[in-house]
């Protein structure tokens, strides 16, 4: 990431490059990863709704898994997930 | 030729206002405020301007509104009081940050409890740390032309900032005055259009007002109190510039036959007037006093104040609001920390007056300078006094 003086902030803070946001990987913040385990998953698509991040994916069957690059380990996909398909583990 | 005529000055804040251009007005009213946001809505709906009249419905929406307008490079104005401004406060600082010029009118009125139609200074004073240029109107005419002047400082593309004309409630916004008012000529000559820096608009998507993490938050708000110091610069190129079109000048810090008087007395706002009249009774009977008054309140005007009391031994500061536990009132603490790296700082006393519209006559004007006058030989027994409170 670029640090910039306080002379080279842009007026207001304002960004003019839109979705940039998509450089800042927030899995970096990550402490737990989400688990999913697909023989319990009935592809409801909660865990994708509730995403705080959007991260959450389909695979070419229909399961979800999350793009480690933005997950952020909040714990809300495992949380929301009511047939109890994904397991919070800590990062090793 | 200007036009002199006799006009409430809160009626004229809204005629000045008409003067603007303006694209976006959104005004809650409220005591004492209610006839600037009568007198605009009436100027906007007889079709006497081109402008959109929000008719929000409080006065955190009516900043809120702003704030989007202004972000789409609108010309925008509000005006507001006491509670309401103390309702806006959430937006004030977030309007400076994002660097938005709005123009507010502000009508100087006490914070309740209890509760408090009249006049003080203790709605701005909380505001005081928010990033908008602020100063003080003393009568009508100054309101009319630090209103107009108010746009095209902060609209100025080295300051982007938001601006507030404070105005006395009451004993300023009703006061029925004689007021020269500019052509609409005059006006388009001396602001011309507003031209932004950014806008939003969906062809050319922008993001403002985003989100900072800690290693970047300190040097954003590092390069906020630049801009707003730097500001000084532009406001006294526009008030030089005022005072070539239209004559009458305009100071960070007025002086009133202060020259090597040992007292000086400090006003800010409408009060500066009656302390004149103090200043002369008392000049009259031989004493050396004279008047300091603070039109700047942000950006503080430290060089101008510094040179406008070299000499002086004592500095009577008036204050019209309280810091509850503080050490002195809020001018009164500024001033003190002024002057505090100064080899020959002057005594400063500091009085708290005319709080919640109590009068403050000519005669107590008097007795303040005398006190301070006191002070000079016997020294300062307190950090601030509650002036002509009973007990
Ligand atoms: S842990 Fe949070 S961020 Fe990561 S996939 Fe689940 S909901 Fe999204
Ligand atoms: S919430 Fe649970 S069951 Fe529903 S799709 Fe996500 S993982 Fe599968």
């Amino acid at each position: 990431m670029v640090k910039e003086k306080w002379q080279e902030v842009s007026p207001g803070c304002m960004v003019f490059t839109p979705g940039n946001a998509r450089e800042y990987h927030t899995g970096s913040w990550r402490a737990e990863r989400p688990i999913w385990d697909n023989t319990k998953c009935i592809k409801c698509g909660i865990c994708y709704i509730f995403c705080p991040e959007a991260c959450i994916g389909q695979d070419a069957d229909g399961y979800f898994m999350a793009d480690l690059d933005y997950c952020k380990g909040c714990g809300i996909c495992a949380q929301e997930c009511w047939p109890g398909a994904i397991e919070m583990v800590e990062e090793g | 030729m200007a036009k002199r005529v006799g006009m409430e000055v809160g009626i004229a804040a809204a005629e000045a206002v008409g003067l603007c251009n303006i694209d976006v007005a959104a005004v809650y009213p409220i005591t004492p405020q209610s006839h600037i946001a009568e007198h605009l809505s009436n100027i906007v709906a007889d079709g006497r301007i081109n402008a959109e009249f929000i008719t929000v419905e409080s006065e955190h929406s009516s900043i809120s509104s702003l704030c989007g307008a202004s972000a789409t490079g609108a010309r925008t104005y509000t005006a507001t009081s006491s509670q309401g401004l103390m309702f806006m406060h959430e937006l004030l600082p977030i309007v400076s940050a994002m660097r938005l010029p709005i123009v507010m009118g502000i009508a100087n009125r006490a914070v309740s409890g209890p509760l408090s139609i009249w006049n003080d200074h203790s709605d701005i004073m909380p505001q005081r740390d928010s990033g908008w240029i602020t100063m003080f109107a003393e009568n009508g005419q100054e309101v009319v032309d630090m209103t107009i002047q108010s746009f095209k400082i902060a609209e100025h593309k080295d300051v982007m900032l938001p601006a507030s004309v404070n105005i006395d409630g009451f004993q300023l916004t009703h006061m029925v005055e004689p007021i020269e008012f500019p052509t609409q000529k005059e006006v388009n000559k001396f602001l011309p259009d507003r031209k932004p820096f950014a806008t939003l608009h969906p062809d050319k998507p922008i993001t403002m007002g985003a989100f900072a993490m800690p290693d970047r938050f300190a040097e954003v708000m590092k390069a906020k109190d630049v801009a707003i110091v730097n500001s000084k610069k532009i406001i006294l190129e526009v008030w030089k510039e005022w005072e070539k079109q239209f004559g009458r000048s305009y100071n960070p810090v007025e002086t009133y036959k202060a020259k090597d008087a040992d007292v000086l007395l400090v006003t800010m706002g409408s009060m500066g007037e009656t302390a004149e009249i103090a200043i002369d009774e008392l000049q009259k009977k031989g004493v050396s006093v004279g008047l300091v008054k603070i039109r700047l309140w942000r950006p503080f005007p430290t060089e101008e104040l510094k040179a406008a009391v070299k000499g002086a031994k004592v500095l009577a500061v008036t204050d019209r609001a309280v810091s509850f536990g503080g050490v002195s009132g809020p001018v009164g603490m500024e001033v003190k920390s002024l002057f505090y790296h100064e080899k020959d700082r002057p005594l400063i006393t500091n009085y708290i007056m005319g709080l919640g519209g109590r009068d403050v006559t000519v005669e107590d004007f008097i007795k303040m300078a005398e006190k301070a006058v006191e002070a000079e030989k016997k020294g300062i027994t307190e950090e601030y006094e509650f002036y002509g409170v009973r007990g």
